[in-house]
């Protein structure tokens, strides 16, 4: 049977098109951190840059000292990663490979905690950091992250997989439960760490509200922080701003393209339904 | 997410070792949720009942009991109204967009007919991973009245320029289709597991039948993926209660409030003017919403299974 041609045609038409609307503010972006000052508002409006430029980002990397941010982001998304994967990784794993009583309503009600909003622990969650004296600092965030219930719950789907012999012939061998966590079980679950940790360091990385709360020191914003106290202060200079947004946007994005077999993989697993 | 049956020996109590490894592997992870997330959970409660504001922050010795009191002040309160009246637009209207161009997207990237699939996969997908506080950087300025891209498009096509951050009735528009442009990609991807879990036996016996594209698509394609779409709907609609950086950084809530989001409110509320117990209720209002949508979706999937 033969296909016509503009079915064919309407399809990848389609596709095109959308994909083209969807990639545009993206691509504006870009397009509009490389022209110079006051070129990105102008009637008729331009695609591309008359004469390409990197002025933007040398404001913000020499003047704006967005360097620092952007550093300060990088250091906060991968301690929050590594402390969440270490934490989420072994409850994960527990919940799926060792016996004790109660593991399934404690898991059950763990999962029910999913549907409580994080805006309703944040009022109180401040508190408690305040009171800690962990306000305007990186402990402050970090405490909200170290263990994610979306985390428990990806790894312990992942750890059902390992053959329970293996474990048994370690324990024949005499390895402490500890000693097989971190010698037979870690190296297996590589695969689920990598997604969880590409997931992990994405949703910090973007993360706005919480940072936007802890940190008051201009010195220890995060990019996303940064920019949106950048937005107020340089309305008018969209070109700048513009290379601002790239600045943010474009090591998550670059890190998801990389990964993004693992990622999707991820979110789609996270979602398994009925 | 549902927990499956668990193996026979779940409530067995396991070896002394096995036991002991479980509870010191699980004690990090329970620890921190304990006590960033179960206290706080139960003392936002309490705080939505007090008047605990910036005098109790300096001293919480100041901090009153007052029942329902920061509930019932909600209710009266046209602004708490007006948010509400927002985020009906935000899920009447991103809603039916998220789900039609997740929908149609997927049905397109699944089609046989597809080239590049993978290519426009990602492309779909990569608003998702951007920060929203960027992207609503760059919105801003595609909306702009008179030099803003969109503007200037319908403008090609013979348009009127709308006042889109300007204008209420807009504005409300403006967020919800840049939260729509921001989360289609993840709603599309699930429907693609889904279309992907239709046998493709069905499809074979339906053209057999001489069922055309359409038919299939009514009779076929959209019964089965109807928990696919219960499921986006929801995830779609929590999403949508939740909206706080777009207008943070477009708006700032208004014009008139009408980008005012409910987590705009509680932020406001409680950060700006420090009033934590009235932000507590804001939240509560806000939980109970997440509730009564998920409360619903259940309900629809327990009758199509009964």
């Amino acid at each position: 049977m033969t296909r016509p041609p503009w079915k064919f045609l309407a399809v990848n038409g389609t596709l095109a098109l959308l994909a083209l609307l969807t990639a545009f503010p993206l691509l504006w972006m870009i397009s509009a951190s490389l022209m110079p000052a006051g070129e990105a508002m102008t009637l008729p409006a331009r695609l591309v840059p008359s004469r390409p430029t990197l002025e933007h980002y040398e404001t913000l990397f020499t003047r704006l000292n967005i360097g620092r941010t952007l550093l300060n982001t990088l250091f906060l998304a991968s301690s929050v990663t590594a402390v969440s994967l270490l934490c989420n990784s072994m409850a994960g794993y527990a919940f799926a490979k060792l016996r004790f009583r109660g593991r399934r309503r404690l898991f059950a009600l763990l999962l029910a905690t999913l549907i409580v909003p994080p805006q309703v622990t944040v009022l109180p969650l401040f508190l408690e950091i305040r009171a800690l004296g962990l306000v305007n600092s990186y402990g402050g965030i970090l405490v909200a992250g170290i263990a994610t219930v979306f985390g428990i719950f990806l790894i312990r789907q992942f750890a059902q997989g390992i053959p329970d012999e293996l474990l048994d012939a370690a324990r024949l061998d005499g390895a402490s439960e500890l000693r097989i966590y971190f010698t037979v079980v870690l190296p297996l679950m590589r695969p689920i760490l990598v997604t969880l940790g590409v997931f992990t360091f994405l949703t910090s990385w973007n993360d706005f509200m919480w940072p936007l709360i802890v940190l008051t020191d201009e010195s220890k914003y995060t990019l996303p922080v940064a920019l949106a106290n950048l937005s107020g202060e340089h309305v008018q200079d969209t070109e700048l701003m513009m290379a601002g947004a790239v600045v943010t946007v474009l090591p998550g994005l670059l890190l998801f393209l990389a990964l993004q077999r693992q990622y999707i993989e991820g979110i789609t697993m996270g979602s398994v339904k009925e | 997410m549902t927990p499956e049956t668990a193996p026979d020996y779940d409530e067995t109590r396991g070896r002394p070792a096995e036991r002991r490894a479980a509870w010191l592997l699980m004690s990090p992870a329970l620890g921190a949720i304990a006590l960033f997330f179960a206290v706080p959970l139960i003392a936002a409660l309490l705080l939505s009942l007090t008047d605990f504001d910036i005098y109790a922050l300096a001293d919480w010795r100041n901090t009153r009991v007052v029942g329902a009191d920061n509930y019932l002040r909600l209710l009266r309160d046209p602004l708490f109204w007006r948010v509400m009246r927002n985020t009906l637009v935000f899920v009447v209207l991103g809603v039916p967009l998220t789900l039609l161009t997740a929908l149609g997207g997927a049905l397109l990237v699944n089609s046989r007919l597809a080239r590049l699939r993978g290519l426009f996969r990602t492309v779909f997908f990569a608003p998702v991973v951007t920060t929203l506080v960027a992207v609503a950087v760059v919105w801003r300025y595609l909306y702009h009245p008179r030099y803003g891209m969109i503007n200037q498009m319908l403008g090609l096509i013979g348009l009127p320029p709308i006042d889109w951050l300007g204008d209420p009735a807009w504005a409300t528009v403006a967020i919800t289709i840049l939260a729509v442009w921001r989360s289609f990609g993840y709603a599309l991807v699930i429907y693609v597991v889904g279309l992907q879990a239709i046998p493709e036996s069905l499809y074979e016996a339906a053209q057999l039948d001489g069922a055309g594209t359409f038919q299939t698509l009514r009779r076929i394609t959209l019964p089965l993926l109807g928990p696919t779409t219960r499921f986006v709907a929801v995830l779609t609609i929590v999403s949508l209660f939740q909206i706080f950086a777009e207008p943070y950084v477009m708006t700032r809530g208004g014009p008139l409030y009408a980008t005012t989001s409910i987590t705009l409110l509680m932020y406001q509320q409680g950060f700006r003017w420090w009033n934590l117990g009235n932000a507590a209720a804001v939240a509560f209002v806000l939980f109970a919403l997440i509730i009564a949508a998920t409360g619903v979706q259940e309900l629809l999937r327990r009758r199509r299974n009964a």
